[in-house]
């Protein structure tokens, strides 16, 4: 086996703990990082629910210590604030709901991190994300993407937006692993950080209120909640507050004539009208994708039979998948309720990875061509 | 993979004698503010280990209060004396300190500033980070009967410049104005003195010249008495309280002697050192720039500071450390991040030049071949930096 120089990106959770713990016994020559976020390492998170604290810098610490292998911390709180948090807050002012965690893989840990990596020296980041990478079958030493065995962990949704090059310098040792082996392994290894909570929700949104963290930044923007027909029916103080497909906290005030729940259907956010209608209303077939990203295939130019999965921990669909230079059209075979423009298109087949975009719109079935 | 430690401002080896007699002493039994022959054995350590320290620092006995180390003699000496002052006058709220003080000094002043209703008074320093005797006279005059406690560092820990203690202090006796250095950086390669510079109080410690970490002292001039900061038994002239730590304090007086001793050859090796230190690293990188004072009394013989232009101080310091060779990029934060220095910022460095720099620092362990280490991959790990920079 050739050795490596890995960085490894420890954000003092046990996953990259063990991914690092496992690289360095497979006899890389490996080094921890632990990336600092935030410009006030005590602002995002308070106790150990996520990436960002100085309790979590200090675990990040310790671990490498039992593993034996040297850290340091990367101030990554700039780029972060700008790619990440900025963008956030960027795609719910345009009526999108964002995935951050994508959003970070992409700008972060496997472009600005990969790249600094790179230019001192490294040959590799590796990191706890729950995916596997294999070669490609007969395509000469390309490496692509899979699902993790672990189906309930599994976090190749949030990698697939990665070129093949960023794969080709990526390690994932714990695709071949669940969660709870991971744990155990930690236990069996002495590392302090084997029994601490998963991280959930946003980073660096500290108390989990994702609406109230958009109003500090977008401000009140208040609009109306109308009826497919275009009926007033209620009121909202900002369209950034929902997500496609959302049913509760719409603050309808009187129930509407049929009785039925409403669900959102589209969200305008140059006239802030957020339209909401029945359940079926939701359903779409067709859905056009923007800045498709092929890393398990070479770039196809005709119609693909695959998967498709529209949101992390998503069911899949059977679609078919039509590359029209810088989108592609999505076919589903069967309906699906609540896309929401902003998440990620990623295109499967089988557990494999083929290639992902970003969702721009989703035509409901009887507006389909 | 040779291993260079050029991080003695950080920490430097304990002096063999030190560890031999500390070693020594932790087996002995005894607290020395105890009656008992126990307790007189122990008493008898310190008061020589006391002596010994006062003589080679231009004190006497009395004027030596131990302490933890230095943050806590500079926690005592500008908050204590603070509070001595303002007791004795009201009006004698304003701190003076220069910008490039280290972060014992300067966040007990912001401290005073914050919760105590001081006026921090930051005084500026030239581009070499010298406080001129004119610039605090002038600080001091604005209103001299309003100033409560001066507080200048004798060697700065980052850049290694000295500054004119004697001149300075001597700006604050005329106005009868309590004056503290922080001579922690200075007291092993200097010749320092409280008595010399007619200081109020000067901060030593210990395993910045060969002792244990651990252990310091304030230098406290007769007859001041600065407000305790820490209460209890009052065993150190009333101002400092805890049981003494009899090891320590006695492998402390050892690594004192020893400094002292061999201070004037060692000063001289070290500056040597030093001086083919830049000159290597100059070779392999010509527009590194050397910051502080250049080669010559007004620089610690055992600094070298440069900013590497285009360069992350942390991308320099980790692709060092890889090929064995310790430095120190300044002052991070309780995360780690490395912080773009706010000493070179007080000096008028931009914040680039402010991050992308090093220190280097010698010790009595230091030799050429730790040098030439240095030389032989700095330009490489430059080069290297900068890629990772764009």
């Amino acid at each position: 086996m050739t050795t490596l120089r890995v960085l490894a990106a420890m954000s003092g959770g046990v996953d990259s703990a063990v991914a690092a713990a496992r690289a360095a016994d497979a006899g890389h020559d490996v080094t921890g990082v632990h990336l600092a976020l935030s410009a006030n390492p005590s602002s995002y998170r308070t106790g150990a629910r996520g990436c960002c604290t100085l309790e979590d810098a200090r675990d990040a610490r310790r671990a490498a210590d039992v593993i034996g292998i040297p850290f340091y911390v990367w101030d990554m709180a700039e780029r972060f604030h700008a790619d990440v948090v900025q963008d956030f807050v960027d795609e719910y002012a345009r009526g999108n709901t964002p995935n951050p965690c994508l959003r970070c893989n992409e700008k972060i840990k496997f472009a600005a991190v990969l790249d600094r990596a790179v230019a001192l020296g490294f040959d590799a980041v590796c990191t706890g994300h729950h995916a596997r990478l294999e070669p490609v079958p007969g395509a000469g030493g390309l490496t692509r993407l899979v699902r993790s065995v672990d189906a309930a962990k599994d976090q190749s949704y949030v990698l697939a937006v990665l070129t093949s090059e960023q794969l080709s310098r990526a390690m994932f040792p714990l695709g071949d692993t669940t969660k709870e082996q991971v744990r155990a392994e930690a236990a069996h290894r002495g590392l302090a950080v084997a029994d601490k909570p998963d991280s959930h929700d946003v980073c660096f949104i500290a108390d989990g209120d994702t609406r109230g963290f958009l109003r500090r930044h977008l401000g009140s923007t208040p609009g109306d909640i109308v009826e497919a027909d275009g009926t007033v029916i209620g009121s909202h103080d900002g369209s950034y507050g929902f997500t496609i497909g959302q049913r509760k906290g719409l603050g309808i005030g009187r129930p509407p004539a049929d009785g039925r729940a409403r669900f959102v259907l589209s969200i305008e956010p140059v006239s802030r009208t957020v339209t909401v209608g029945p359940a079926e209303a939701l359903e779409v077939l067709e859905i056009e994708a923007t800045r498709p990203v092929w890393s398990g295939c070479t770039s196809p130019d005709s119609p693909v039979d695959c998967l498709v999965q529209l949101r992390a921990h998503g069911e899949v669909h059977p679609a078919v998948c039509t590359p029209d230079g810088d989108l592609v059209r999505i076919r589903l075979s069967e309906p699906a309720r609540g896309i929401a423009p902003g998440q990620a298109a990623v295109f499967y087949d089988g557990d494999a990875v083929l290639g992902s975009a970003t969702i721009l719109t989703a035509r409901a079935a009887d507006l389909a061509r | 993979m040779s291993h260079a430690y050029l991080d003695h401002a950080a920490t430097t080896p304990m002096l063999p004698a030190a560890l031999a007699a500390m070693t020594e002493e932790l087996a002995q039994l005894g607290n020395p503010s105890s009656l008992h022959n126990a307790g007189r054995r122990a008493r008898r350590v310190v008061e020589e280990s006391r002596e010994l320290i006062a003589e080679a620092y231009g004190a006497r006995p009395s004027e030596v209060v131990f302490t933890s180390g230095g943050t806590e003699a500079d926690n005592l000496a500008v908050k204590g004396l603070y509070w001595a002052s303002k007791a004795a006058d009201p009006a004698r709220r304003r701190v003076l300190a220069t910008a490039t003080e280290h972060h014992a000094v300067l966040d007990s002043v912001r401290w005073l500033a914050e919760h105590d209703g001081a006026e921090a008074d930051w005084l500026a320093v030239d581009t070499a980070g010298v406080l001129g005797p004119a610039m605090l006279a002038t600080a001091v005059e604005r209103d001299p009967a309003s100033v409560g406690v001066i507080s200048v560092m004798w060697v700065n820990n980052e850049v290694g410049t000295v500054q004119p203690i004697a001149e300075l202090a001597s700006v604050a006796a005329e106005h009868q104005i309590p004056f503290h250095s922080d001579a922690v950086q200075a007291a092993g390669q200097l010749p320092v003195s409280l008595a010399g510079t007619g200081a109020t109080a000067l901060t030593i410690t210990a395993h910045k010249i060969g002792g244990p970490v651990g252990v310091g002292a304030l230098l406290l001039a007769k007859g001041v008495q600065p407000v305790p900061v820490l209460h209890g038994g009052g065993q150190e002239r009333d101002v400092r309280s805890g049981t003494l730590d009899v090891p320590a304090i006695r492998a402390f007086a050892v690594a004192v002697a020893a400094a002292t001793e061999r201070r004037g050859d060692e000063a001289k090796r070290l500056a040597s050192l030093r001086d083919d230190l830049i000159a290597q690293v100059k070779a392999a990188v010509p527009d590194a720039v050397l910051n502080g004072a250049p080669s010559g009394p007004g620089r610690l013989p055992g600094n070298a500071h440069f900013s590497f232009p285009g360069c992350e101080g942390d991308a320099l310091l980790m692709l060092l450390d890889a090929r064995g060779i310790a430095c120190s990029t300044g002052s991070a934060c309780t995360a780690g991040v490395a912080q773009p220095s706010h000493v070179l910022l007080a000096m008028g460095a931009d914040e680039a030049r402010a991050r992308g720099s090093l220190r280097f620092s010698l010790g009595h362990s230091s030799e050429q071949s730790d040098v030439d280490a240095l030389g032989a991959v700095i330009g490489e790990v430059v080069e290297r930096a900068r890629r990772a920079a764009r």
